[in-house]
């Protein structure tokens, strides 16, 4: 049985985020980090990693039996500093038999022990739609532009490799060219190169850098940049009377109520014969699509943009300077409304922030780091003397199974249909 | 109508196939009071393909059939004449016993274990209907307005159900040359309300040996030292012989391009989708056009028996274009065909409207196994027959269900595979299939089945004994490995490469380096040399992929639990408070039988396995209350 780890407290600044570990190993691994309380006595600790000091936190202990999970389990209080998690989180996914918990896990386990009734995990309602939600969007920022392409990539090169290698194993004595290693080994080693560039990329502070994107869109000419400048407090984005003066993506990191969120903005929403302009209308639908809440600016209500607002977006009137008797208008430039907006993107993200963002991202770093063990593993089976189709196999199938969150599933058919376009098969 | 008075039956098996007979000893055996019916008497046993048993995946299911005491491998044995472990090279957990066999011998075979079954009946007829009441199954009536009754019927009835063989445009009912289709009885199948589908197979033409040049070919002779089917068998039991290998050149595939039109397959007189891995002569010119050449397997049919079962260019062309492309091939120039090849199409039920014991969800009391579920291969059809004689008789005799799983052998990766995700092609056993197949050896099968088939009670006390004597040693060499420990200075003596951290490691541990060899294991532990070659060799093995497996253990324990929460089939998804609609209309469209199916499912969320979980459960608790 795994240990797993997780936030337990909601995502975003805040005085205290409480990280939960449960299983066999809860215990050890927090001696790793400082000194054991005794059970069920709350006691601050340092917590030290490797000689750095992580934070000070209020550490508890819960013995198996007498737990939320009903295993052996710990609480770490920390401070509720983003950058403190996720220091803390790596830190915890980098100890052996630890893993982040998948959403739904330690109420999952919970329940297998006996330890919470139905009306308790009727609660994960809730959750199985945000995590539906923020699977999407995961989904649609991985497999939009690049990272699409380079995921894809990885996909392809993972069902070829495998399905080699399962050729010669379940089809020796037909016609299957005799050695498939050259090949195979090329194709790990273009995806562990890979896989190493994407995750020097993804290292350091992005997390925090990323944070929650609320993209900003309209016609051209709405105000857009101007309610990015005044929601920014500063002058990120030209402005001027001109209409479709932005034309690449404009981006604004600002703190809202704790929660990093980048504010983007868009090129106005129309069709151009201008090429430039055109691209970058094309670019502003991608990116307001992906992002995680996207504020519509609109001239008038009956306004039909080439984008339509989904569940949760905020949709509301521009240029309330110039405008009379409308409630749900706002205006960059006399800050008219300005306050209420802060306060309604606030609201909407925080209600995200215990599924979104973060987690995600960290997950897909420890699944590709998983991934890089297990094909540097299959490469060191090729190389050796006694070299083991079965093992070299056996390194793929667990790389591409922690990989899945983002190619998505592979399956053995998948490798199958590779086989038999490939080779003929059939004695 | 005339009155008979017959005896009732347990379970009656339709249809005497592999899976038929299979399905009939191992009901037999369970101590159910067994009818095997078949169309005559001298089809019960028939290899209507290629004349070999086992292979890669196969040759571990027919081990596994071996260790819940089944006839397939101990018949094998009987007609082996020639044996060939696949994939020495490779890994113990890879290599798959497979033997060429002889076609009489086999079929005598399979009589004698049948005839030898005491609580077996064997009956020749033609079943025409499957009898219900009150929504179960309750006999079969046969052609001649007899009716037999049972508690439960296992359906065999393989590539009979609206067979159709065609050889070029020509075609003709049958489910096999020789015999007749079982039309009535797919017609009266259709009331059962089960889906259908059309697959499609293909044979070679089959050639005279006494005209073939066998001096001008490459021939293929078996294994010095012949790995057998059973483990109650130690060696070859009749004379072996040599295969030989030809190959198709630039005018076999000239002659088969240019007469493609002719093709049923191509001619576009066939529906019915065939297996990719099984290629006909036609699929591989077609698909595969830049080779120049294929290779041809001639395995002889019997010791007492001319005929030569080309494989590997099995084809649906004319007669007289058969019989041009195979004269152009090296050592066949005068051959002469005793039989044409022929391609036929036939119906299969989903079989997921199936159970995991392979009991039609929608009627209880009838079993369906082989052909007729979508798989092909004597092998995957005995497998499921087996498994659905066991459970028709578990259910007549009111024992459990018996199940197995994907943890525990490729019986279990199969049914899973058919039940939860269905067959698109023919579904055949790869080791690829069986995702802990580290574990799921050829070699281990009955340390992994043998005690599960004595608990069952399908297991008989010779090779009861048989197996507590090689568990008894096993465990005495693991345990011996395991109580000897050595410095790195003591293994370097030896000539065992390790580092020299001063960490002593045990025999055991030292066993699974990849590199070490027998004799310094004997110089370390030399009360080891004393076991016998079979137990060294396993010990070996388990050793080899002893740090796989323990890694593997975790993702068993999880997936077995899973496999425990069982989904009843009334199950209603929709309406589960949180649960998507999507998700549960695809769950209602699928059924899966248990949580480890529904996870399989795409789309699926652990929270919302979470959410099934919690349902069952207090599912669960009702059913108890109400019961007190």
């Amino acid at each position: 049985m795994d240990t797993i780890f997780a936030l337990a407290s909601a995502r975003g600044k805040a005085g205290v985020a409480v990280v939960r570990l449960s299983g066999p190993s809860a215990h050890a691994a927090v001696a790793e980090l400082c000194a054991l309380p005794s059970v069920r006595h709350a006691a601050l600790r340092q917590l030290i990693w490797q000689g750095e000091v992580l934070d000070e936190a209020l550490v508890l202990l819960f013995e198996a039996g007498a737990s939320f999970t009903g295993e052996c389990s710990a609480e770490l209080q920390l401070h509720g500093s983003l950058a403190v998690v996720a220091r803390v989180l790596r830190v915890l996914s980098g100890i052996s038999g630890l893993r982040l918990a998948e959403a739904g896990e330690f109420t999952r386990r919970a329940l297998e022990n006996g330890r919470l009734d139905l009306a308790q995990v009727e609660g994960l309602a809730d959750l199985i739609n945000a995590e539906t939600e923020a699977q999407r969007k995961q989904a649609m920022r991985v497999f939009s532009g690049a990272l699409g392409r380079r995921v894809e990539a990885w996909r392809l090169h993972l069902v070829r490799a495998a399905a080699l290698i399962e050729a010669t194993i379940d089809f020796a004595d037909e016609d299957v060219p005799f050695d498939v290693t050259p090949e195979v080994r090329d194709l790990i080693e273009k995806l562990l190169r890979q896989l190493r560039a994407e995750l020097a990329g993804s290292r350091a502070a992005e997390q925090i850098r990323h944070g929650f994107e609320v993209a900003i869109v309209g016609a051209p000419n709405a105000g857009k940049s101007t309610l990015l400048n005044a929601l920014a407090g500063r002058e990120a984005a030209i402005t001027s009377e001109i209409a479709g003066t932005t034309r690449d993506v404009i981006e604004v990191r600002m703190d809202i109520a704790g929660l990093a969120v980048t504010l983007l903005d868009t090129a106005g929403l129309r069709d151009s014969v201008d090429i430039v302009e055109k691209l970058g209308v094309e670019r502003a639908v991608d990116r307001a699509r992906s992002a995680d809440l996207r504020v519509f600016l609109m001239q008038n209500t009956a306004e039909a943009l080439m984008l339509q607002p989904e569940v949760g977006d905020i949709v509301i009137l521009g240029k309330a300077d110039i405008r009379t008797g409308s409630d749900n208008a706002v205006s960059g430039k006399t800050g008219v409304g300005i306050d209420w907006l802060i306060g309604e993107i606030a609201l909407r993200l925080s209600d995200r922030a215990a599924s979104a963002g973060l987690l995600i991202r960290e997950r897909q770093r420890i699944a590709m780091e998983a991934a890089v063990v297990y094909l540097e593993s299959a490469i060191g089976g090729m190389a050796s003397a006694v070299a083991l189709p079965e093992l070299i196999a056996l390194d793929l199938h667990r790389s591409m199974r922690v990989l899945e969150t983002m190619t998505g599933r592979i399956d053995i058919e998948n490798l199958l249909d590779e086989i038999f376009s490939s080779f003929c098969i059939g004695k | 109508m005339r009155l008979f008075h017959v005896k009732h039956f347990d379970v009656i098996v339709i249809g005497g196939g592999h899976a038929g007979a299979e399905a009939a000893a191992a009901s037999a055996r369970m101590g159910a009071q067994t009818a095997l019916i078949s169309l005559r008497k001298n089809g019960i046993g028939v290899m209507s393909c290629n004349p070999a048993i086992g292979g890669l995946g196969k040759g571990h299911l027919v081990r596994e059939i071996d260790a819940l005491d089944g006839i397939m491998a101990v018949a094998a044995d009987r007609a082996a004449i020639q044996y060939r472990l696949l994939n020495r090279r490779k890994g113990p957990a890879v290599q798959g016993p497979r033997a060429q066999a002889d076609r009489k011998l086999y079929r005598a075979a399979i009589i004698d274990f049948l005839m030898a079954e005491e609580n077996l009946t064997i009956i020749e007829g033609e079943v025409t209907e499957v009898m219900q009441s009150r929504g179960r199954v309750t006999g079969v009536k046969l052609a001649e307005s007899i009716e037999l009754t049972s508690t439960a019927v296992v359906l065999t009835t393989g590539t009979f159900l609206n067979g159709i063989m065609h050889v070029g445009a020509e075609k003709q009912p049958g489910g096999r040359v020789g015999d007749r289709p079982s039309v009535r009885l797919a017609a009266q199948l259709d009331g059962f309300g089960l889906v259908r589908g059309r697959l499609k197979t293909g044979t070679p033409p089959r050639l005279d040996g006494d005209t073939i040049a066998w001096d001008q070919l490459e021939m293929q002779p078996g294994d010095d030292d012949p790995v057998v089917f059973s483990f109650m068998n130690k060696s070859p039991q009749v004379r072996q012989i040599a295969c030989a290998i030809t190959h198709t050149n630039e005018q076999t595939h000239d002659i088969v391009r240019s007469n493609l039109n002719l093709s049923a397959m191509y001619g576009g007189h066939i529906d019915g989708v065939g297996p990719r891995y099984c290629p006909s002569i036609e699929d591989k010119i077609v698909r595969f056009a830049e080779k120049a050449s294929h290779q041809v397997f001639l395995e002889p049919e019997g010791l007492d028996d001319s005929t030569v079962y080309p494989n590997g260019i099995s084809t649906s062309l004319p007669f007289n274009v058969q019989e041009a492309y195979v004269r152009s091939i090296k050592g066949l120039e005068n051959v002469r065909i005793t039989q044409p090849g022929y391609a036929i199409e036939y119906d299969y039920f989903d079989p997921r409207d199936l159970d995991l014991s392979l009991q039609v969800k929608s009627a209880p009391g009838l079993f369906l196994a082989g052909q007729i579920n979508g798989t092909t291969g004597y092998e995957e059809a005995a497998a499921q027959g087996l498994l659905a004689g066991l459970n028709a008789a578990a259910l007549a005799i009111s024992k459990d269900a018996i199940q197995f799983s994907r943890t525990d052998s490729y019986i279990g990766v199969m049914v899973d595979d058919l039940t939860s995700r269905g067959v698109t092609e023919p579904y055949r056993m790869f080791t690829s299939r069986a995702e802990y197949r580290l574990t799921l050896r050829a070699d281990n099968a009955d340390q992994r089945l043998t005690p599960k088939g004595i608990e069952l009670g399908c297991v008989r006390a010779a090779r009861e004994q048989r197996y507590a004597q090689k568990h008894e040693r096993l465990m005495a060499a693991a345990d011996l490995l395991e109580s000897k420990s050595f410095s790195p200075s003591e293994l370097t003596k030896v000539g065992v490469g390790v580092s020299l951290d001063g960490t002593r490691r045990t025999a055991k541990a030292i066993m699974a380096f990849p590199d070490v060899l027998e004799g310094q294991i004997d110089r370390l532990v030399p009360e080891f040399s004393a076991f016998s070659a079979e137990i060294r060799k396993q010990t070996a093995t388990d050793a080899l992929y002893l740090q796989y497996s323990q890694r593997q253990n975790a993702d068993i324990t999880m997936l077995r639990r899973e496999e425990a929460a069982e989904i009843p089939p009334n199950f209603a998804f929709t309406g589960l408070p949180g649960l998507s609609a999507e998700l549960a209309a695809k769950l209602s469209r699928l059924r899966p039988a248990n949580l480890a199916q529904a996870g399989r499912i795409e789309g699926m969320t652990p929270a919302a396995l979470t959410l099934i979980l919690a349902h069952l459960r207090k599912r669960r608790r009702e059913a108890l209350k109400s019961e007190v």
